[in-house]
């Protein structure tokens, strides 16, 4: 019945060949951007605001430096003013205070010195006077009437007003008659959610080498998703046309949405350019959960009504999420993300909060699980009163093509129905719930985007080819590219050599984001193949002496057909290019594209927890998840992003908070006390790969990277539900939180 | 001037001698000093294992040690759990498992492991999800990483056999 079975054959895409850039990551070699040292380099650090809010009176920077083996010393001052109504202001003002520090953390100073030890006790040496000012921690403290401002410089998006604001955005979603749909309600249920900052805890801390020349040109290299918006934006920031500097994309070691953004490039290149030297300039790890990107702390309050016979008809609510110390569109997005039934009527106003925490980032399907974690917890209870199957209910609801999401366009060709269909006939959900376990079950949804990419495809002397990317590959997209490429031209994947190159050796190319890379850089990297079987074709032409319409691309190989076939062998590649210097010169493709028809992904997890009533603790027994992955290109990084996303999902719901003191001081700023999922913490994450084609994509892919955080907060408050009849509103459900819950049953 | 302290010790089968600060950590000096950039810093407190070593066969935090606490011993990174050109079964397996994503925390995991393996030749998977416990990864959710441990252990028994 469904696309999957129509679905071509393929020869490549689909297997599971081992990660090109594999070798070095199992033997040590990789290079990431802190693993890189230049001749002559400095180390650099940071002084960083200890107050959540003040003005910033005046910078000393005489002692440091005075001190030995500092170099130089950078403050916001070093930097070019930027009208608050440039797209860079945020960001720039973000990586080094001017007038205010808005957050505990916010840097203000930097030192490079020969040593890191030096540099650290130079950048702790900088004096700075602060006037502390109120500081704004939470949403309701935003929102407050009367509430003094977090950041001076905030205007409300979506709205015209010109005034500042801790408000970031006011948008409205809205569509049939809410007022008539919970009149004719059989059932509604309605509750308020919250959720706490979380941070995407990548491994590997932000972390740039930057050498500056005479010629006023910068040489970069670090650890980012997209190293053409290093440029672009460390450029901006510091006042420069982007032709003077050139980013080297280093082994990133993990991003996830937070190395979408830059924290340390402008600074590193002023200080090189100051010091005459490079310089690497690392965060540590208190850096790190202090000063970068957590997800957005929201607050939702959200009211679903349905029918007796399970039609969900109305759903309204406001969205708060917080963006941090800046303006965003993180409650946008959370709303836009309720796109998963059909709701005929829907009304959502979704309003985002500035505050004096760090400025939010992006982090893997951007405030979709936040609002999931409304939306899906909401449907259970909806489910549990008409006493229907969880999944039944879902079914009878879910979006099909052609039905609107929250903005109202219509969604294109998605596998949603499929996805639940997977799970239903599970192994896991046919299996009985353990005893005195609960089981949860919950749905997700996320857009994906398309954006522009550039590929490169270099057939080489011996007909191996090199296929160059601008897309950072942060989960194995190399493989990939590299698995498509081999498709279309019939070579073998390890005659492919994949590589991301640098910003002048390759054309520009959006950040890895958004799910995007194998999506739309794979299809530069097909368009570019395809350009080169045709000049292929002609080659070969050449060869025999045939007119180009007489030659197929068959296997791999030209193939001379009609009347001039006989006695004429298929030319394969190597043959070709082997001949390339008689028949025109070297073989080379280019191909750029702004990519649409990004495919939007479904997943459906399920799991059975057991929650101890005694101290709180959710164990979980058992995790299925299934997801539309349009085409698996490699079934086995497509499974590590269903497994990886779900257990970012399941620390989110369980565990993982930050915690101010009243000062606005973040008190748990180390993996220690920040409680990630460890090995012991999780079973094994089932995965079911759904496949219903992208008919956008060459292949179908539809992009796997988000989705599968979306899920886990539902599913488990779900599961949690299901053992102990206590429904979990806030976040995290760590044991002091459910204990408590419990208790008050 | 700050002193610096002479060590000698073995790193991955070979002696080496190298100067040290008196707060230099041990991963500092086998990074900088020794140009063994295998282990990551992910947090310098002990607490993500991305910098996993072995001392004399056990694993240790390479943050958590001053440099000069190497002395006399034998030091084993990621750069030397293989037999020359030869992958140990680990690494192959890893690779052929796809049992891992960015591959920042690979380097430690792959050294707790060994270390698990050397001493419990046929561990569960909860004596391999408790072993590798203090190696955070943030991509796989582990699966791949516990699936991977098991078929090693499973090889490195049928080559000893």
């Amino acid at each position: 019945m469904t696309d999957t079975e129509a679905r071509p054959t393929y020869k490549y895409v689909g297997t599971r060949p081992i990660r090109h850039d594999g070798l070095d990551k199992v033997t040590g070699k990789a290079r990431f951007a802190a693993d890189l040292n230049m001749t002559g380099q400095l180390r650099a650090a940071i002084t960083r605001s200890p107050h959540a809010h003040a003005r910033i009176v005046s910078i000393d920077t005489s002692a440091a430096e005075a001190m030995p083996g500092v170099k130089a010393v950078v403050t916001g001052a070093d930097f070019p003013e930027i009208d608050i109504a440039d797209a860079i202001h945020d960001e720039a003002v973000n990586n080094i205070a001017r007038d205010e520090v808005l957050y505990n953390g916010h840097a203000v100073a930097a030192v490079a010195a020969t040593t890191l030890a030096q540099a650290r006790a130079a950048a702790a040496a900088v004096k700075v006077e602060y006037e502390e000012l109120p500081a704004i921690l939470s949403i309701d403290e935003a929102i407050a009437d009367g509430a003094p401002l977090a950041n001076p410089t905030t205007r409300t998006l979506f709205t015209g007003d010109t005034e500042p604001s801790n408000f970031a955005s006011i948008g409205q979603f809205e569509r049939g008659d809410v007022e008539a749909g919970f009149a004719a309600a059989d059932v509604i249920v309605e509750r308020e959610f919250t959720t706490v900052p979380v941070h995407q805890g990548y491994i590997e801390p932000h972390a740039c080498v930057a050498d500056c020349g005479q010629d006023g040109k910068a040489s970069i290299w670090a650890s980012s998703q997209g190293h053409f918006a290093v440029r672009s934006k460390t450029a901006a920031i510091l006042g420069w046309s982007t032709d003077r500097i050139k980013v080297t994309p280093a082994e990133i070691g993990g991003g996830f949405g937070g190395k979408t953004t830059i924290y340390l490039e402008p600074i590193a290149v002023r200080l090189s350019q100051k010091a005459g030297r490079p310089v690497k300039l690392a965060m540590t790890r208190e850096e790190v959960l202090r000063a970068t990107g957590p997800a957005p702390a929201s607050k939702i309050s959200l009211k679903i009504g349905a029918t007796n016979d399970g039609e969900l008809t109305t759903l309204a609510g406001t969205m708060y999420y917080s963006n941090g110390s800046t303006k965003g569109f993180s409650a946008l997005t959370g709303a836009m993300s309720v796109a998963s039934y059909k709701f005929p009527n829907l009304e959502l106003h979704a309003i985002g909060t500035v505050d004096n925490t760090p400025k939010s980032a992006a982090y893997r399907a951007p405030s979709a699980p936040q609002a999931a974690f409304a939306v899906e917890t909401l449907v259970d209870e909806i489910a549990q009163q008409l006493g229907m199957d969880p999944i039944e209910l879902r079914l009878r609801n879910a979006v099909v093509e052609g039905d609107p999401t929250a903005m109202g366009m219509p969604h294109p060709k998605i596998g949603f129905i499929e996805t639940l269909e997977a799970i239903k006939s599970s192994d896991h959900y046919n299996s009985p719930v353990p005893e005195g376990a609960g089981r949860g079950f919950a749905t997700g949804f996320w857009f994906n985007i398309g954006e522009q990419s550039s590929a490169t495809v270099n057939l080489n002397e011996d007909g191996t080819a090199t296929v160059i990317t601008g897309s950072p590959d942060i989960g194995g997209s190399r493989a990939s590219m590299a698995l498509m490429a081999a498709e279309e031209l019939g070579l073998d994947v390890h005659r492919i050599t994949p590589i991301v190159a640098d910003t002048e050796s390759v054309g520009f190319t959006d950040i890895t984001e958004g799910s995007r890379a194998t999506f739309a850089t794979g299809m530069a990297v097909v368009n570019a193949c395809r350009e080169l079987i045709e000049k292929m074709k002609e080659r070969a032409a050449v060869i025999r002496g045939v007119d180009v319409d007489q030659v197929a691309w068959i296997g791999g190989a030209a193939v001379i057909e009609g009347p001039a076939s006989e006695g004429n062998e298929p030319l394969t590649i190597a043959d070709i290019t082997a001949q390339a210097k008689m028949t025109g010169g070297p073989l080379t493709a280019t191909a750029s594209l702004n990519a649409a028809g990004a495919g939007p992904s479904f997943a459906a997890h399920l799991a059975d927890v057991k929650v101890d009533e005694e101290t709180g603790q959710v164990t979980i027994l058992r995790y299925t998840t299934a997801q539309d992955a349009g085409t698996a290109i490699h079934p086995a990084y497509v499974e590590g992003q269903m497994q990886g996303g779900s257990a970012q999902g399941i620390g989110w719901a369980l565990n993982e908070e930050y915690i101010f003191d009243a000062s606005g001081e973040m008190e748990n700023a180390s993996f220690l006390d920040y409680r990630m999922p460890v090995a012991s913490d999780l079973p094994m994450i089932e995965t079911i790969i759904v496949e219903v084609p992208n008919p956008s994509h060459p292949y179908g892919v539809r992009g796997v990277g988000e989705t599968g955080i979306v899920p886990p907060i539902p599913t488990l408050a779900n599961a949690i539900a299901a053992a102990t009849g206590v429904r979990m509103t806030d976040l995290p459900m760590s044991p002091p939180n459910v204990l408590k819950k419990i208790n008050e049953k | 001037m700050i002193s610096r302290t002479h060590v000698h010790c073995t790193v991955n089968g070979d002696e080496v001698d190298f100067l040290a600060d008196d707060a230099t950590s041990l991963l500092d000096a086998l990074r900088d000093e020794l140009g063994l950039t295998g282990a990551k810093e992910g947090c310098a407190t002990g607490d993500c294992g991305a910098c996993s070593i072995l001392v004399d066969g056990a694993v240790n935090c390479a943050c958590l040690m001053f440099a000069a606490e190497a002395e006399g011993h034998e030091i084993t990174t990621v750069e030397g759990i293989a037999d020359g050109d030869h992958l140990h079964p680990l690494q192959q397996v890893f690779l052929e498992e796809a049992a891992l994503q960015c591959g920042i925390c690979t380097p430690g995991v792959l050294v707790s492991a060994k270390a698990l393996l050397d001493h419990n030749p046929n561990p569960t998977e909860a004596e391999i999800r408790y072993a590798l416990a203090g190696n955070l990864c943030r991509c796989t959710g582990y699966d791949k990483i516990i699936h991977a441990v098991q078929e090693a252990a499973v090889q490195l028994n049928g080559a000893s056999k």
